[in-house]
This record gives structure tokens, C-alpha cells and sequence, in this order.
């Protein structure tokens, strides 16, 4: 934090001053060792202003396992409702009795996430939407880095003039490329399943064609 | 806490036991604390000797393969739903067994710690665990008690990749060839030699009494025991063994060697009083008993859903297999596996038209290209196709064409399912780009011939290849004709062609020695296909469509084409064709012996008599190359 920006330092509460204190530390770089969190997140809409964030959905991956115990789910409590969008995830207004605040649910998962680096499908909106809650709360952004499979699997494609490069690829189309079940499909965890199988799937992808290093992927 | 991941967990886990008998609360609570672990091909799960995990597991997805270190053997192969690993915790013993991803695996690992209570706790799981460990299966519910879950000292000669034709039904002659008890020796010899038969059935009011074979002729009559008028009640063997026609190849073996006898009649009911339907040889069953190439063809005829023709795949790898080790000539064993495979892409499609709500609305054909298209493909490779179908008006176009891409998805993820990688560039039916009308196609191949930049060689070079796997042939004729027609037009293109055959890179350097890959996952290996075998099928390629010779696509039949047409460079050709086959075999065994592509040949395993073999074909891929750079001229081109 320099000392020209936005958000000055100090009067953070203390759940944010533990999770920026992790980085404090050096990471390791060790592609196999580092801790991913997988993530994803069912909103009212694309407005990162407007709308807002109905569910969060986290997965721990290390060593290339997924510990099932070692997930995060929260649904939050939200005045903000578009019916177009519970279509999909299927959360309605007043449809779960185990809804949290915003911030109860910020904090826990900025304890949940810690230093990880945070994979994500098109993870830039997540993240963007994340920042949106916790500048509400008039807290700094996520300080993670990040990885996005949309864009690294782009990356496992040919290139060729002749074949035409999608701009991006949907959760959907990866799923069915790589044969994952998309039961739980719009659910944030289950999405967030998804994309961390994806990843380990596109990592083997990668591999074959060259060293893969945690650097390079996060170029 | 229960969450979308751990139900996910327990719906597979309920499907398989010991699981299944688990209470749900406890399934759940299980699935909880699930450990869900990804393993590359090739991936080390644990080794031979190493401490137990506290974790046993359960393929969700792929195969592990289990092998004793000491003589390098697949001690089993395990599968979706089967579970490794657990005897060693329950025992509290090191791993018997190294444990590898065999193909890209999904596991889930189960905590000991957890399960151990409930396993005391529930007697079902209990018993599973005891009858498994005693009999030594993993699942003593399956029919099959293939392969150990195991290693143990006795365990060498099992055959890890499952020979399941043994519990195929059996397949016997359906055409009962009979005679009456009264009916002549002469006469009843006669008809046998008429139908090529070496068994007769004695009937009466249509029940099967007795069956006369070669061998009776043999040592009744032409010993001159009975006379050969005498009736075919005297000479049968009776009373006769029936059996219901539904029996394995096991069962059938057994019975004949039960009775000692070498017919079997198969009736309605298996009692001699029903009506005889069949008739079994011993050798039906001995062609049943071996990876057959034909038994493999019915099986896969008789697929109904894409998952069934997968195991069948890995049969046909057995097959391969055992032709290669028997020295069987390369071409002969192309055909017939580049058959197999046609026959399973046959079959995908077919169960793919029935998923389609309508049939085709016009005759189309599904076409192979690449390796598959030149009858060439011997191990799992990635999928090149594309569709063609019969022009139709304009206000149709839309609609025809969408049924057709979606025709195209169902072969595709089909094709996938039984384990043709998708194509990374895309080069797939299910493309729109590669799912077109005969004028679109025309138009296409056109603008290729006559604009040919770097990637539209590339295109035909791919494209030219084709075969059709399914569907009309005319539509593809019309198409192959316009391209002869284009070429002549533009004899340019046979030079970009020629160009583009040249750019492979060499397989040997200065000093003779090998070159190879400079960086990447496969640094230092030796790139059989990119180095060998594409500037032989290459050339070919072009040499061929010079000399507008339609219909044959094998590389090295187009050699054995060209030596006829070109007399002089006969010598060459003909070498070209051996070099092809050559280096197919030899990729194709490493493939088979790396379970992979036999694409990368790491060069210090290889012996010296096979280096040699190898860089003898390097001087006729040089030669070949001159040849293409003579005579089209490609100096005369910026390259």
C-alpha cells in the first residue's frame, strides 16, 4: 500500500488487517505446493454496481486434490433482486432461511481465502464483484493473485489463420469438452467444482506441450 | 458440513459397493471428508513399499493400473467404481503394488479413519470386505472375478486388460443342416460336402435324435464297418447332449470336454425335446475363445449405447497386440484394425442417428480424414472428420445444415466417449466450418487450389485425405472429381503442395545424428511422426493427386501406385512403401508399449539394431524429398 493511495491504512477492522498481514510473507512458486482456492459466484446481474452478490462458492486445491471438508459456502442477504437472473441460480428473494449479512460473509471468506491464488472461470468478474462488496464495506480490494481458465484454455487451442478462435469459451462448453457432469451447474460451489476439474484438466493439456510453471500460467 | 460437492461424492459412491450398504446419514457424513485427487496419465498414486496413505480409493473417472515393480507386470486394471488400496491400511502392511494413472484419473480417496467404525459397524460392508480379502477380488458381487485386487506370488499369469470374450455368448451355426434316421450314409455325405458342413443332425417330427460328423464317416463307414447304404440311424452318435442355446464360450468348453464330445445341440428349451436351432463346433468356440477380429465386429454392431463400444476399443488394442508380436505384415494388419475402427465410427453414428428425432432430411457422408481417412490409425489418436451433405435450396440451407451440426455433435462427444480425443484445432464434423453442403465444400477445396498460402496446404493436406465412414458415396465422388478437375486447372498448387511436404524437419543433423525436440514436454525425445512419418505421407500425397489417382488413400499403396506408374523410380517408390510401414509398426509398438501415441521415442531406450532400422529409413526419406524438389521446382519458390 503506497502511500498515495486511495484507501489509507489503519482503522481496518481486524478480520482484514489478519487476512492483508498473509502477504506479508513470501509465497512459495511451487506449482504443486501453492494453495488455490477455486471460486465462483452466483449475482443478482453484471452490474458491478447495481447488482449484487446472492451466493459464494470456494474450494480448497493443493497438490492437486480437492478436499471435499475444505469448502466454502455462503449465501447472503441481499435487498437487491432481478427475477431474470433466479432463473438461472434459482435463489429466490426469500427462499433460504440460512442466509448471512454481507460482511459476515466477506469475512468469512477472506479467512477462508488467505493468501491462496484464486482460480476462477472468467475470474475478473468474481473478483470485480467481490471488490464492489468490500469497497461497501469501505475496504480495500482483494490483494490475491489470480488465475482465469476461460483464458487458459485458450491457450491449450491450436493456432491457426484458418480455425477460428472463440473469443471465450462458457463453464458449459469446457464442461462438455471434458466430460465433467454439470449436475450442480449454477450452483456456486458446484460451479466452482467444475471449473477447479477443469483446471487440472487443462494443466495436463498445457503440460504436453510445455513446462508449465506457476509463473508462466500466471503471465 | 453437506454441501453440492459431498452429495456429488455420495451419488457416485451409492452406485458401488461396499458403499452401497451404507445407511445414507452415514454416506453422507462419509462423502464429507471425501479427498477428491486428480492424477495425469502416467501419474504415481503411491509406489511399491511405501507407507499407506490414510486414504483408500475408488476410481471415479479414468483407470489406475496396479503392477508389481520386480517383473514390470499389470497385476489388474482398475475401472469406474472399483476400489484399491484398502488391504494394506486393514492390514496395517506397506503397498504391495505401485499404482499409476493408466489414463487421465479422477480418485476419490476415502478416509480409513472414518470408514473403519462403519465397516465394524455394518455387517454387509463387513462381509464385502472379508469375502474380497479372502477371495482376493475387489468385487466378490461381480459376476466376473477378473483380475486380484492384490498381488500375490501366484498372480503372474493373469492377463490385466480383461479378456471378456470368454463370458460372450456363444456364437454357433444357425442353419441346422438335417437329415431323417432313415436317410442314406450316401445321400447324408452328399449333402454335408454340398453344404461344406462337418456335422449333420439326425431329426425325427423335428427333435433332434443324433448327430453324425466327419469323424463317424471316417471310422464306421470308410473302415468298412457299415456299408454306405445303410441308414443314418445306425452310424449317428445318440443319444444326443443338449443344451439351451444361451451359453457362453466358457460353458460350451466345458460341456465338450465334460461329455467328450466335440457338437453341441443347442435346442429351444436345452432339452431333446424341443426343436434343434443350432448347432455347436468346437471350432466355433475356438474362434471365439481368441481376440477375434470378426467377434469384435459383431460385439460392436450390437452396441446399443457409446459407453458399450469402449471396452471393445481396448480388445481391439489386444489384437493389435498379438499381431505384432506374431510378426503379422503391417499392411495386413492396418486393414484390418483401420476396419475395426471404421466399424465402431459405423456404430457411433448409427446410435447417433437414432438420438436424432428425424432422419437425415438429405443423404449425406461422414467423412474420416487424417490418419483414420488413409487407414492408417493403429492406437488412440485424436479425432479429424468432417460432414458433407447434398445441396439443397436455398431457403432450406439453414435448417438442413443445423440438423446436420447437431447430427454431428451426438458422433462427436460419441467418437469421445469411446476415446478419440477431440480434435484441438477443431478439425471436427461437429465445426461448422467442417460441416458442409456439396457447393460450400466445392467452394472451399476452390478457394484452397487456387489461393494456396501456408494454411491452405495445410488444409488439404489434411482435407485430401478422406474416406468415407458412413453414409453416400456419390456426394463424395462429386467432390473428388472437382478436385482433380480444380488441380488440372492449377497445377501451381501441386507445387505449394510439394513445398509444404518439404518443411518437415529433418530427422537427422549434420553428423548423422539424430535430431531432437529442442525444448517443451518432450525435450530430447525424438519426433517419429513430425521428423519420419509425415514427409513419406506427405509426399505421397502429392505425388499421387499429380498423377490424379483417386480411391487410394494408404501411404504406402499409393507407393505401390506410383512404382507401377513410373517404372524408373520404381526402386524408390517401392522403398518408400516399406520405409512407411516400417516406421508405422514401430510407432505403433511404442505406443503400445508407453500407452500412448508412439509419437516421442526417447532414444537411449532404444536397442541398436532398432537405431539402424530406424536411420535406414531416413535415407529414403531424403531421397524421396529430392525427388519432390526436382520435379516440382520448389527451389523456384520462396520457402
Amino acid at each position: 500500500m503506497g502511500l498515495f493511495s486511495k484507501k489509507k491504512r489503519g482503522n481496518f477492522p481486524s478480520y482484514w488487517e489478519e487476512y492483508e498481514a498473509l502477504f506479508q510473507k513470501k509465497q512459495t512458486e511451487n506449482l504443486q505446493e501453492v494453495r488455490f482456492v477455486v471460486l465462483d459466484t452466483e449475482t443478482t446481474g453484471f452490474d458491478y454496481n447495481k447488482d449484487r452478490i446472492l451466493s459464494i462458492g470456494a474450494l480448497t486445491l493443493q497438490h492437486k486434490k480437492i478436499k471435499v471438508a475444505e469448502s466454502f459456502s455462503a449465501y447472503l442477504e441481499q435487498e437487491v433482486h432481478s427475477k431474470e437472473t433466479v432463473k438461472i441460480h434459482g435463489i429466490r428473494k426469500e427462499g433460504r432461511k440460512d442466509t448471512i449479512p454481507e460482511e459476515e460473509a466477506l469475512q468469512k471468506f477472506l479467512a477462508f481465502l488467505g493468501n491462496a491464488v484464486i482460480i476462477a472461470h472468467h475470474a475478473l468478474f468474481d473478483i470485480h464483484m467481490i471488490n464492489a462488496a468490500l469497497d461497501r464495506l469501505h475496504l480495500p480490494d482483494l490483494k490475491n493473485r489470480y488465475l482465469d481458465t476461460s483464458s487458459l484454455y485458450k491457450k491449450t487451442r491450436l493456432r491457426s489463420n484458418l480455425i477460428q478462435q472463440q473469443e471465450s469459451y462458457t463453464l458449459d462448453e469446457l464442461a462438455d469438452m471434458f466430460n465433467i457432469s454439470k449436475k450442480d451447474r449454477h450452483t456456486a460451489l458446484g460451479d466452482a467444482y467444475i471449473t477447479a476439474i477443469a483446471f487440472l484438466k487443462i494443466l495436463a493439456k498445457l503440460r504436453e506441450k510445455r513446462e508449465v510453471t506457476l509463473k508462466w500460467l500466471l503471465k | 458440513m453437506q454441501n453440492t460437492i459431498s452429495e456429488r461424492v455420495a451419488d457416485f459412491l451409492e452406485n458401488f459397493p461396499p458403499f452401497n450398504a451404507l445407511e445414507k446419514s452415514k454416506l453422507d457424513k462419509l462423502s464429507q471428508e471425501v479427498s477428491i485427487a486428480y492424477h495425469e496419465k502416467g501419474g504415481l498414486v503411491f509406489s511399491e513399499d511405501e507407507t499407506p496413505h490414510d486414504f483408500f480409493y475408488i476410481v471415479h473417472e479414468g483407470a489406475i493400473a496396479l503392477r508389481k515393480i520386480a517383473n514390470n507386470e499389470i497385476v489388474d486394471i482398475c475401472d469406474e467404481g472399483d476400489i484399491f488400496g484398502l488391504r494394506p491400511l486393514m492390514a496395517h502392511e506397506n503397498y504391495k503394488l505401485e499404482a499409476r494413472a493408466h489414463e487421465e484419473s479422477i480418485l476419490y480417496g476415502i478416509p480409513i479413519a472414518i470408514f473403519k467404525p462403519y465397516a465394524k459397524e455394518n455387517e454387509e460392508v463387513g462381509n464385502f470386505l472379508i469375502e474380497s480379502f479372502a477371495s482376493n477380488t475387489r468385487n466378490p458381487y461381480s459376476k466376473v472375478h477378473r483380475g486380484k485386487l492384490y498381488g500375490n506370488e501366484n498372480a503372474q499369469n493373469i492377463n490385466p486388460e480383461v479378456k471378456l470374450l470368454d463370458l460372450q455368448p456363444v456364437s454357433y451355426s444357425k442353419k441346422v443342416v438335417s437329415c431323417t434316421p432313415g436317410t442314406s450314409m450316401k445321400k447324408v455325405a452328399e449333402t454335408m460336402t454340398k453344404h461344406r458342413i462337418g456335422s449333420i443332425l439326425v431329426l425325427e417330427n423335428e427333435l433332434p435324435i443324433g448327430v453324425i460328423t466327419d469323424k463317424d464317416l471316417r471310422n464306421k463307414i470308410v473302415t468298412g464297418l457299415f456299408s454306405i447304404d445303410s441308414p443314418a440311424s445306425e452310424i449317428m452318435s445318440h443319444p444326443v447332449i443338449t443344451y439351451p442355446r444361451k451359453m457362453t464360450v466358457t460353458q460350451a468348453q466345458m460341456a465338450m470336454m465334460k461329455s467328450n464330445i466335440s457338437h453341441l445341440v443347442l435346442t429351444h428349451d436345452g432339452t431333446p425335446h424341443t426343436k434343434a436351432v443350432g448347432i455347436l463346433s468346437k471350432h466355433d468356440v475356438m474362434v471365439s475363445l481368441g481376440d477375434n477380429p470378426a467377434v469384435l465386429v459383431k460385439a460392436i454392431k450390437r452396441a446399443k449405447k457409446y459407453k458399450q463400444i469402449k471396452p471393445l476399443r481396448k480388445s481391439i488394442q489386444h489384437l493389435l497386440q498379438g499381431y505384432l508380436d506374431q510378426n503379422i505384415p503391417m499392411g495386413l494388419i492396418a486393414k484390418i484394425l483401420s476396419e475395426l475402427n471404421d466399424t465402431c465410427i459405423k456404430q457411433v453414428i448409427a446410435i447417433s442417428l437414432q438420438k436424432m428425432k428425424r432422419p437425415p432430411p438429405v443423404k449425406f457422408a461422414w467423412l474420416s480424414m487424417g490418419s483414420q481417412g488413409r487407414s492408417e490409425q493403429m492406437l488412440h489418436t485424436d479425432q479429424d472428420n468432417a460432414l458433407l451433405f447434398e445441396d439443397v435450396a436455398e431457403s432450406q440451407k439453414a435448417k438442413v445444415t443445423k440438423y446436420f451440426l447437431t447430427l454431428a455433435k451426438h458422433v462427436t462427444h460419441g467418437l469421445h466417449v469411446i476415446g478419440f480425443d477431440y480434435c484441438p484445432a477443431e478439425m471436427m464434423a461437429s465445426n461448422p466450418k467442417w460441416c458442409l453442403s456439396l457447393q460450400e465444400w466445392k467452394d472451399k477445396v476452390s478457394h484452397w487450389i487456387t489461393n494456396p498460402g501456408p494454411d491452405e496446404v495445410l488444409m488439404s493436406s489434411i482435407f485430401f485425405d478422406y474416406n468415407v465412414s458412413y453414409g453416400d458415396k456419390e456426394v463424395v465422388n462429386t467432390l473428388s472429381e472437382h478436385i482433380f478437375q480444380c488441380t488440372e486447372t492449377y497445377p501451381i498448387f501441386f507445387l505449394h503442395l510439394a513445398s509444404g511436404a518439404l518443411q518437415n524437419p529433418s530427422p537427422t543433423g549434420f553428423f548423422r545424428q539424430f535430431l531432437v525436440e529442442q525444448d517443451g514436454a518432450h525435450k530430447d525425445f525424438f519426433d517419429l511422426k513430425r521428423r519420419a512419418l509425415m514427409p513419406l505421407i506427405d509426399a505421397a500425397r502429392v505425388l499421387i493427386l499429380s498423377h490424379s489417382v483417386k480411391g487410394i488413400g494408404n501411404t504406402w499403396e499409393r507407393y505401390e501406385k506410383l512404382a507401377e506408374l513410373e517404372p524408373k523410380n520404381s526402386e524408390l517408390f517401392l522403398a518408400c512403401s516399406y520405409a512407411t510401414k516400417a516406421l508405422l509398426k514401430f510407432r505403433t509398438k511404442q505406443g503400445l508399449l508407453h500407452h500412448d501415441s508412439g509419437r516421442y521415442i526417447a532414444l537411449e531406450k532404444l536397442n541398436k539394431e532398432e537405431r539402424i532400422k530406424l536411420k535406414r529409413t531416413f535415407k529414403t526419406i531424403k531421397e524421396i524429398q529430392e525427388l519432390l524438389s526436382v520435379r516440382f521446382q520448389v527451389s523456384n519458390l520462396l520457402r
